[in-house]
């Protein structure tokens, strides 16, 4: 097949039959076989595609597609409680229209020089990021809050020598899992028991798992079953004393109320990018980051590019560049740290955005009002017979126990969502210690009435 | 018809705009938070008050405080002082693809039914966006010949990574642990060796021969020397320098003959759309670039995705969960024992699989072909008119070898007579309205490189530009170096008074607050 037909495509200029008669004239060219000549034939493909027969114009594809994406429900049609490291939260318009736009959209890395303004906001995306989590170097973005948990496993071992990762055992699931194969081959990851019963970290079984051969300490706080970590002070010190370090995994939006990890004296902060005005887009919107202290031996460590301002020629002016470059393996290959390419550096720069626009009242004032929320939910969903509400100092999400309900955790979302209501997340298989338990999050789109929908449902149920 | 010429009157926004913490004015609001009713607070008090002080926030948050107009100008400003493939002749970037993104892509992208989809919620709620990752494998399997792929690497260097792991748990499941090396090729991309190194392999890197293909012989040496500890080859083709492997089946062949596996990076894979696929080179593990191939944008640097393709004998080992259909409901099917495990949370960059599957339906086989063939046309063309240009050549040139859909280009004449380096040339083309252009990946095999991949958006107009303005600062290096080498003047930005300021701990600042402590007021704008 030659691939030569009458269609002139609005995406390829020079497939208008005279240009590309032209171009090739001017080649001394018959076609474009004249090029492919350089493939042996026995590496061609000589058949064509068997590919659906093309949607041409954009008023059918759309169509076409919006008739797809149709069959989807989604958590503006109804009451969302999934949580778990991606949230239903506000996406201010400021933001959408910051990330649409084609000069960063449409654009790669480029030099400062040029893309002077991406590299500005990438450099105050990190910047926020340090002020949020208390720490003065941080990131461009990785691909999500696992990636940074394991590219923080990594960066540990490196900078202490040491080869072994202690991990909370209820870290996010998905975390564990792709940490753990991110550690391969050469990484021991060790598991932490945590204390359900005091809903913490198990210091006793801490202590006795760290060692001088210790890298790194990670725990997350808010948990993935989302209390409050109370003792991470402590934690930093029992580390601290055996020469390891704390790496604190955190949802950013919790950090208008709850204590910094660089305040209270972990090593790293890393969390989950997308509720800082990412649209949740099925999975699409993740993005993670990595802060820790602006020290040579964490900074140089890190794979990823680091995005630094100086002052230029012309006075008065601030410039950009790359960090420490030759660190990364776009500057050294496999003797770079881990690799680097393509992230999600877009969703960084919404992240600048959306930290900018709320500034800290705005973060402090939404920290407080999702606890409220979460505080109530718990209060009133105790009161559905047969419902048990695990106790604890709760930031976002709480655990929801079904196990005197009459009915599994399958069966109670199921029956939700013929009201419209997304349930929690099921806990059954990953934390079976909690029974028939499910894990519900309380973003700042919830109303009361959104809260008792839910109660109410639930108590129809019974 | 219209007509190409050089940008001379072309100045880049620049609104000497100051850093965000510097707009701020305490007690400014951008955007207020959704109160909570009146019987909520009755009910359950201040929460956070109430938090034990061990655990609660005493630093202040020393985010900036801006109102809602300034932020968004500021921002504006930013985006303005940037330069995307929509609105710059980005044939720039050789290596990387830079098509043209459809803002209907944006259109779909932004639909409720897909923006606001929860990646938890039960298959049953979210069949529309399954149904999409379910065809466009479908899509894929055809394009490259292989029976299966996952969307779950969120980029190029991402997929190169699950490769290692499919690699690892192939060679483990046949209990062959000592397959500890894999051998890769220079002018394939840096993470062919960076990520299966991070994977735990030992790495040997292939230097091309004297046409600049990948040296046969020296596959051979490096194959008899690592024996049975060999795990595979990940190689690139057409490499980075736009010239095709003529012997990649034998590559395969010998690969294969020791036990390795065979990976190809598809990076470049808009030079054959249609024309070759991975099946028929032999390999076993192959991934394409979604971002760049299929018309989806980069993003500055992501999200992407870096789909990644594997024949029969190895799809049990793929990341979970893969995307089933049972004839009446798509599904995820997370019930895979063998798998290795997970690169990335939920099941992939949705956003950009959304827009491929648009992209890719839009155009079919005939028009992926036609991408193809306009690339390699394009390229071909643009090389006949840029190596006119004096103190201008490129890799391997004269080696009879006719490139296929990129170029890396060589200043090293130029430096040679003028003392303007590619950096230099790089910085002037900006004044004229031209995008940063991708050099090289390092180390530069080819001195002074430059390269360039006019693929199927651009138009001859474009392509005549390019030279023209490549033609006019060439001229420039050798009538008034200094002045080029001073360059850029009119872009949104000078350089650097002191870039290697970068690699000193005590000057580098990657954040505010670390510039602040540094430097004090010495740089600030506003003082």
């Amino acid at each position: 097949m030659s691939g030569k037909s009458n269609i002139v495509y609005p995406y390829i200029p020079n497939s208008v039959p005279e240009i590309r008669q032209a171009m090739l004239d001017e080649l001394g060219m018959e076609s474009e076989e004249d090029i492919y000549k350089e493939i042996p034939d026995r590496l061609r493909f000589h058949g064509k595609m068997n590919l659906p027969e093309p949607i041409l114009s954009e008023a059918r594809l759309q169509r076409h597609v919006e008739k797809i994406l149709a069959k989807n429900e989604n958590c503006k049609n109804n009451i969302c409680f999934l949580g778990g490291g991606v949230w239903n939260h506000y996406v201010p318009s400021v933001c959408d229209t910051i990330g649409g736009r084609d000069e960063i959209l449409t654009s790669y890395v480029g030099e400062a020089f040029s893309d002077h303004g991406k590299f500005q906001i990438l450099f105050e995306s990190e910047s926020l990021l340090g002020d949020l989590t208390g720490f003065e170097a941080c990131n461009t973005p990785t691909y999500d809050w696992a990636n940074a948990v394991a590219i923080t496993s990594r960066m540990a071992c490196r900078t202490t020598g040491r080869k072994e990762i202690l991990v909370s055992e209820n870290i996010g699931p998905e975390r564990k899992i792709i940490n753990a194969n991110y550690c391969k081959p050469d990484i021991t990851v060790v598991e932490v028991k945590y204390d359900y019963d005091n809903k913490c970290l198990d210091l006793k079984d801490l202590k006795s798992k760290v060692s001088e051969k210790t890298a790194c300490i990670y725990f997350e706080n808010p948990s993935y079953l989302g209390f409050i970590e109370t003792q991470g002070q402590e934690i930093v010190k029992i580390a601290h004393e055996k020469g390891a370090l704390v790496a604190v995994g955190v949802d950013p939006i919790s950090l208008g109320v709850l204590e910094a990890p660089g305040d209270f004296g972990a090593d790293y902060a890393l969390g989950e990018l997308q509720p800082l005005g990412i649209h949740m887009s099925a999975g699409g919107g993740l993005g993670g980051f990595i802060a820790t202290k602006d020290e040579e031996k964490f900074v140089a460590e890190y794979p990823s590019l680091l995005f630094g301002v100086l002052p230029t020629v012309q006075e008065g002016e601030y410039g950009f560049g790359q960090v420490a470059f030759e660190r990364t393996s776009y500057g050294s290959r496999e003797k770079g740290k881990d690799f680097i390419g393509t992230c999600a550096a877009l969703h960084g720069m919404v992240a600048a955005v959306y930290l900018a626009l709320m500034g800290p009242k705005g973060m402090i004032e939404l920290g407080s009002t999702i606890m409220q929320r979460a505080a109530y939910a718990k209060q009133e969903l105790a009161k559905v017979k047969g419902v048990k509400v695990m106790e604890g100092l709760s930031f976002k999400e709480i655990v929801v126990n079904f196990d005197d309900f009459g009915k599994s955790v399958a069966e109670v979302n199921k029956a939700l969502l013929k009201k419209k209501i997304f349930g929690g997340i099921d806990l059954t298989q990953d934390f079976p210690v909690l029974g028939n338990a499910s894990l519900y999050a309380f973003t700042e789109m919830l109303s009361k009435e959104d809260i008792d929908a839910l109660v109410s449902a639930l108590q129809e149920m019974c | 018809m219209s007509k190409a010429y050089v940008r001379t009157n072309f100045h880049e926004a620049r609104w000497d705009e100051p850093m965000i913490y510097e707009l701020s004015t305490p007690g400014t609001r951008g955007i207020l938070v959704p109160e909570v009713e009146d019987e909520i607070v009755a009910a359950v008090g201040d929460v956070a008050a109430s938090l034990p002080d061990q655990v609660k926030r005493k630093a202040p948050l020393l985010l900036p405080e801006v109102d809602q107009k300034h932020v968004l100008a500021h921002y504006i400003h930013l985006t303005q002082e940037a330069m995307g493939s929509n609105l710059s002749n980005d044939l720039s970037e050789g290596t990387c693809t830079m098509k043209y993104n459809p803002r209907l892509g944006e259109t779909l992208a932004m639909d409720d039914n897909f923006a606001s989809v929860h990646p938890a919620q039960d298959d049953s709620t979210m069949q529309g966006v399954l149904e999409i990752f379910y065809k466009f494998e479908q899509i894929m399997k055809e394009i490259s010949g292989m029976d299966r792929f996952s969307f779950q690497p969120g980029g190029g260097n991402h997929a190169v990574y699950c490769a290692a792991c499919v690699m690892r748990a192939y060679h483990a499941s046949r209990n062959d642990v000592k397959r500890d090396t894999i051998i890769t090729t220079i002018f394939s991309h840096p993470t062919d060796a960076a990520s299966p190194h991070t994977a735990g392999y030992n790495v040997i890197t292939l230097y091309p021969d004297e046409k600049g293909i990948p040296d046969y012989e020296g596959l051979k040496k490096a194959v008899a020397e690592t024996g049975d500890h060999l795990a595979g080859i990940f190689m690139t083709n057409p490499e980075d320098i736009g010239i095709y492997n003529p012997n990649i089946d034998k590559f395969v062949e010998l690969v294969h003959s020791v036990g390795g596996l065979c990976y190809y990076d598809q990076a470049n894979a808009n030079a054959f759309l249609g024309v070759v696929r991975a099946r028929e080179a032999g390999v076993d593990m192959c991934h394409f670039n979604v971002h760049k191939t299929f018309g989806t944008p980069h993003g500055g640097e992501g999200p992407a995705n870096g789909a990644f393709g594997c024949r029969e004998f190895l799809t049990k080992f793929l990341p979970k969960p893969t995307i089933e259909f049972d004839g009446d409901k798509f599904y995820r099917d997370y019930d895979r024992a063998e798998s290795f495990g997970k690169v990335r949370e939920y099941f992939g960059t949705a956003g950009v699989i959304l827009r491929a599957y648009s992209w890719t339906m839009m155009h079919g086989a005939e028009g992926l072909r036609e991408c193809a063939n306009i690339s390699v046309l394009n390229n071909n063309y643009l090389e006949k008119l840029l190596l006119s240009i004096k103190g201008l050549g490129e890799a391997f040139q004269g080696n009879g070898i006719t490139r296929q859909e990129q170029i890396r280009y060589t200043w090293e004449e130029l430096n040679k007579e003028t003392g303007v380096g590619t950096d230099d040339i790089n910085r002037r083309i900006n004044d004229y309205g031209l995008p940063y252009y991708w050099e090289s990946h390092h180390p530069w095999v080819i001195p002074e490189p430059m390269t360039l991949e006019p693929c199927e958006t651009y138009s001859k107009c474009d392509l005549e530009e390019y030279y023209l303005t490549l033609k006019k600062v060439a001229q420039e290096a050798y009538d008034d170096p200094e002045m080029v080498i001073g360059a850029p003047y009119k872009s949104a930005a000078h350089k650097l008074a002191n870039a290697m300021d970068l690699d000193d701990p005590e000057k580098w600042a990657i954040t505010w607050r670390a510039f602040l402590r540094k430097h004090g007021d010495k740089y600030l704008k506003v003082k």
